[in-house]
């Protein structure tokens, strides 16, 4: 007999060895993310994916599937904290939507629009942040680095070039580029590379790219990210 | 109609654009009108608020004024909303938090292109300006947020619609964006 979880009581199969996020996008349930991509190692740092497990919560992109487990993912309380999460992501750097070339296809953007938030609740911080624009085609804004670590495990995994790395810790942990310089104009990215793409809000841009689908057109102003994150990436599920 | 609904609204560091987009409610100005008495507002050149059940606050603080008025909103208004991008996070004239503020005005009256007779402004009447720009709520207690820069006329709507009805406001996932 199969292996199941139940995932707010809906039973659940999985195979050995998936977590209890790859068991629940593989059934259909979409439980939010930004730091996950299902191509590359979970990394578990935003925490959007919290989840309660037999009573305790823990991140579903990390946390092994076991036989029985009583998940809990959709509750009044969880969406609360995922808010308050993305608030925290909000206020940390300094995300002028308005002023974005991502705006409309931001996955931060769109798990906040998901989760229905309507303010930052928190004092801003407005960190100071540099923008690299070094580099012929490829560009880096700190001010809305999210640190994920997606660009960072894409250009290590994928283009097997590690041009990005995470620095510093706590408020000074910031992203770095693999040149003495420090700039990216001096890494071997290419605009064709996985990490320069990976990107889910807009600190990492191709350059004049941005404006080529109108604001008002684009993926997340019509389709929720529940629907997008399982059409593409599980698309057997997508419609 | 006696006890009609007194709503507010300002501008503090914003463009207007909210209240543009707020008059692009177009003729069901008619029926808020039926329902709805303003008092102060750049729509009717009242100078201070009173008694109001509804504050529509568009932009952010970046003056010593801004703080008065916001502050004479939350005192005389039962619900106060804050309206859009800039009211929220600030918005584009936070985007100056990251240079000194000397610097600002040394680009805005001496050095910049095209500047003539270059001198700081600092007469007396003028309000002093922040160090930084805040979103409003970290001055006074909001009760609730509209998004959008600038918020469409649906979702003032739907807002104004919802609270005068005696509904819980909430805006559905079309009427939410930060853009």
């Amino acid at each position: 007999m199969s292996k199941t979880i139940t995932i707010d009581g809906k039973v659940i199969p999985f195979e050995e060895g998936q977590t209890i996020m790859d068991a629940a996008m593989a059934a259909g349930v979409y439980i939010p993310h930004l730091c996950h991509q299902p191509e590359f190692t979970p990394h578990g740092s935003c925490k959007l994916c919290t989840v309660k497990v037999n009573g305790r919560n823990c991140s579903a992109c990390t946390f092994p599937a076991a036989d029985g487990q009583d998940v809990l993912n959709h509750t009044e309380e969880l969406i609360e904290d995922r808010k308050k999460i993305t608030q925290m992501l909000f206020v940390e750097g300094n995300h002028f939507c308005p002023s974005c070339e991502k705006t409309g296809n931001c996955q931060l953007q769109a798990v906040a629009y998901h989760l229905n938030m309507l303010d930052n609740h928190f004092p801003l911080f407005y960190p100071d942040r540099e923008v690299d624009a070094s580099h012929d085609e490829v560009m880096v804004d700190h001010n809305r680095c999210i640190f994920c670590t997606l660009c960072v495990r894409a250009s290590h995994e994928k283009d097997g070039k590690d041009v990005f790395a995470i620095s510093g810790r706590g408020i000074h942990k910031h992203l770095i580029v693999n040149a003495e310089s420090g700039l990216l104009k001096d890494t071997d990215v290419a605009a064709t590379d996985q990490a320069a793409h990976i990107c889910p809000t807009g600190a990492i841009l191709i350059k004049r790219t941005g404006y080529q689908v109108p604001i008002g057109q684009r993926i997340y102003d019509h389709q929720q990210i529940d629907q997008v994150s399982l059409a593409t990436e599980h698309p057997k599920h997508g419609e | 109609m006696a006890n009609k609904i007194r709503v507010a609204t300002t501008s503090l560091a914003g463009c207007f654009g909210c209240h543009m987009s707020f008059l692009d409610i177009d003729e069901r100005m008619l029926q808020l009108a039926e329902v709805v008495e303003f008092d102060r507002s750049p729509i009717t050149d009242i100078e201070h608020c009173t008694n109001c059940d509804i504050g529509l606050i568009e932009g952010g603080v970046c003056n010593s004024e801004n703080v008065h008025v916001l502050r004479e909103f939350r005192n005389n208004c039962k619900i106060l909303v804050a309206v859009g991008a800039c009211a929220i996070n600030g918005g584009l004239p936070a985007m100056r938090n990251h240079i000194p503020l000397e610097e600002c005005l040394n680009e805005a009256y001496l050095d910049g292109i095209g500047v003539e007779n270059p001198k700081i402004p600092s007469d007396i009447e003028l309000p002093l300006l922040l160090d930084q720009v805040h979103p409003i709520h970290e001055i006074v207690k909001i009760d609730y947020y509209l998004p959008g820069c600038p918020p469409s006329a649906d979702v003032f709507w739907k807002f104004l619609t919802d609270l005068i009805e005696g509904r819980e406001p909430s805006l559905p996932y079309e009427l939410v964006h930060y853009d």
